[in-house]
């Protein structure tokens, strides 16, 4: 059973990936792209990580991507008429390069097959909230204020870039 | 039960879908989501060891990654539209000051 779900869910991924950059328009990547991390999310679920699942749907599903909706309703892009740059060298190098890159990283997983162990038996209440948030809010305190932080400094950073004018006329 | 290889395949397969993203596409958000698609398959290779583990320091490392995916798509989104504001494109084959 659980072997049939995470084929649904990694042919959901892979589909939903590729989709992404295939597609013309860039609406359509976006939500290729929330397919994807949804179907990743339920991957998440398979490996009992379920706060982790909760929270890629709720900040990457949610959050990141409609900022990004956001931005492409904010530049009112135009369909690319030639999305990949005209089959020149750029895309076979490009296509070329991931091959390599893919049977790298299958060559590394494949010499280890066999030896890696299946999901633990603790898994199941590793991956709940409650352990998770006593591992933050104990011993890593520091880092998740430090986290607050970077958030704040990201929010001041990206209104400060986004402004029409920085400063003057420094643009023009 | 199935064992991990088959979550680090699909891992790599995702990521390479991302690195072809990256090397082919001309639009400077296609290419910001497929960064965004790598950083999402690092994170379930995290996990799944985290689970083969049994061990939740690798969910928190997670938990970690996403805020700064958080962080950083809004200052890269922010960045993109200074970009679109001065060049009038987000192609990165006509953004080409700093080239020779």
């Amino acid at each position: 059973m659980e072997t049939y779900i995470f084929i649904l869910f990694a042919t959901l991924a892979v589909a939903a990936a590729v989709g992404m950059i295939t597609s013309r328009n860039t609406v359509n990547s976006a939500l290729f792209l929330v397919l994807n991390l949804i179907s990743v999310a339920g991957i998440f679920l398979l490996l009992k990580a379920q706060f982790l699942a909760v929270i890629q749907v709720l900040v990457y599903g949610g959050a990141i991507m409609v900022l990004f909706l956001f931005v492409i309703m904010l530049l009112n892009l135009s369909d690319e008429e030639q999305m990949l740059s005209k089959f020149s060298v750029r895309y076979a190098v490009g296509f070329f390069l991931g091959v390599i890159v893919l049977s790298q990283l299958l060559y590394v997983i494949a010499s280890v097959t066999g030896t890696l162990p299946r999901i633990h038996p603790e898994m199941e209440a590793v991956g709940t909230v409650e352990t998770i948030g006593d591992a933050l809010f104990n011993i890593y305190m520091l880092p998740v204020l430090v986290t607050a932080i970077l958030l704040t400094a990201a929010v001041v950073g990206a209104l400060l870039l986004a402004q029409r004018n920085i400063s003057g006329k420094v643009n023009k | 039960m199935m064992e991990m290889d088959w979550y680090l395949g699909l891992s790599a397969v995702l990521f390479t879908i991302g690195v072809i993203g990256v090397l082919t596409r001309k639009n400077a958000i296609v290419i910001f989501m497929c960064a965004e698609l790598m950083l999402n398959s690092v994170n379930l290779t995290l996990v799944s060891f985290s689970a083969q583990l049994g061990d939740v320091h690798g969910q928190i490392l997670v938990f970690f990654a996403l805020c700064v995916a958080a962080a950083e798509a809004a200052v890269g989104l922010a960045i993109i539209i200074a970009i679109y504001r001065n060049n009038l494109t987000v192609d990165v084959t006509k953004i080409n000051l700093l080239r020779w």
